[in-house]
């Protein structure tokens, strides 16, 4: 009887795909990436500072109580959408105003939230703040570079915050227990 | 007839690419089961809060996490349901992040210390008073680069 072959099944286009694949895969995985708001905490001390005795023209005083409503310069029922806007203003008011900060060197924003407070009220509220600062910073790189703030070179960013510098502090929260 | 044909064909065996397809099946495999998105199962419930000011998180081997949330179902029984703060795999309270910080740092080159940062990973209806703790305690620990993860909100 004569030796029948079996033909040898062609298994080379089998590996490309494979790779298709792998290719696929590889493309299609997106390592999600987290991202947030980027804060530096105040360095801890183990004595509670002196009360600083700011010029209170300087100081926006932003409220946050247990009942999430915010209260801006003891004003109640500040409502958030406006805070960006106030603290711009607030910021760049450069004396104008003398209700408002000498200039943005001096300004400072104190926050305060409450034990009770949501996380997500204060969030938005911070936020809010941050986009204040980020808004004065990409003006001023427009203004004086014509270019947006995140494309700038660090020496430049440095010295728009240096004029503009972020002083956000947040007061201990009130605690009723 | 000669003995010795010499019209027989001469070529060269056909290399066998038979197994070039396990070979990369192996791959695929490998990658598939290597790509691991989180390292820690989250235990609590986290609906981070939305907001616009994000900025991406770099560096993923300079990130820790921590969690902070009401248990999710399965470990209410065991847990309740106040918020808990999660730190790796295990429920922790506000006295633990000191140690956890260290042994954050333990894993990190001395000199990019400051580079690190820490993700707080919560949920939105927790009160700020647990936070509020967590963040003493890590600045304490002089941890403070911190990232409060959100979701970008679209206007």
């Amino acid at each position: 009887m004569a030796e029948r072959q079996i033909p040898e099944i062609n298994a080379g286009s089998m590996a490309d795909i494979a790779f298709l694949l792998l290719v696929f895969f590889l493309v299609t995985t997106t390592i999600q990436t987290d991202s947030g708001l980027q804060v530096t905490l105040p360095q801890w001390v183990d004595e509670p500072p002196e009360p600083q005795d700011k010029n209170s023209r300087n100081v926006l005083e932003v409220v946050i109580n247990g009942a999430n409503q915010l209260a801006v310069e003891g004003e109640p029922g500040f409502p958030v959408e406006s805070l960006k806007e106030k603290a711009i203003r607030f910021i760049t008011n450069n004396g104008s105003d003398p209700t408002m900060s000498d200039n943005p060197k001096a300004a400072v924003i104190s926050l305060q939230n409450d034990d009770g407070t949501d996380y997500s009220t204060y969030l938005g509220v911070y936020n809010e703040l941050q986009a204040a600062y980020n808004a004065i910073w990409e003006s001023e790189a427009q203004r004086r570079f014509g270019r947006p703030y995140q494309t700038l070179e660090k020496e430049d960013r440095m010295a728009i915050r240096e004029d503009y510098p972020k002083f956000l502090s947040e007061a201990e929260p009130t605690r009723f227990d | 007839m000669s003995k010795f044909k010499k019209n027989k064909k001469k070529d060269a065996p056909g290399i066998t690419t038979a197994s070039l397809p396990d070979i990369v099946f192996m791959l695929l495999c490998f990658f598939m089961v290597v790509t691991k998105m989180r390292d820690a199962d989250v235990k609590v419930r986290v609906r981070i809060p939305q907001a616009t000011e994000l900025q991406k998180l770099e560096k993923k081997s300079m990130v820790s996490h921590i969690f902070i949330g009401p248990p999710s179902p399965v470990y209410q029984a065991q847990f309740g349901s106040a918020p808990k703060i999660q730190l790796n795999d295990a429920f922790a309270t506000p006295d633990d992040i000191m140690q956890f910080v260290n042994v954050e740092r333990s894993a990190i080159n001395p000199e990019r210390h400051n580079e690190m940062t820490c993700a707080m990973k919560i949920d939105g209806e927790v009160k700020m008073g647990l936070i509020t703790d967590v963040k003493t305690e890590l600045r304490r620990a002089n941890f403070r680069r911190v990232s409060y993860l959100a979701n970008k909100r679209s206007n």
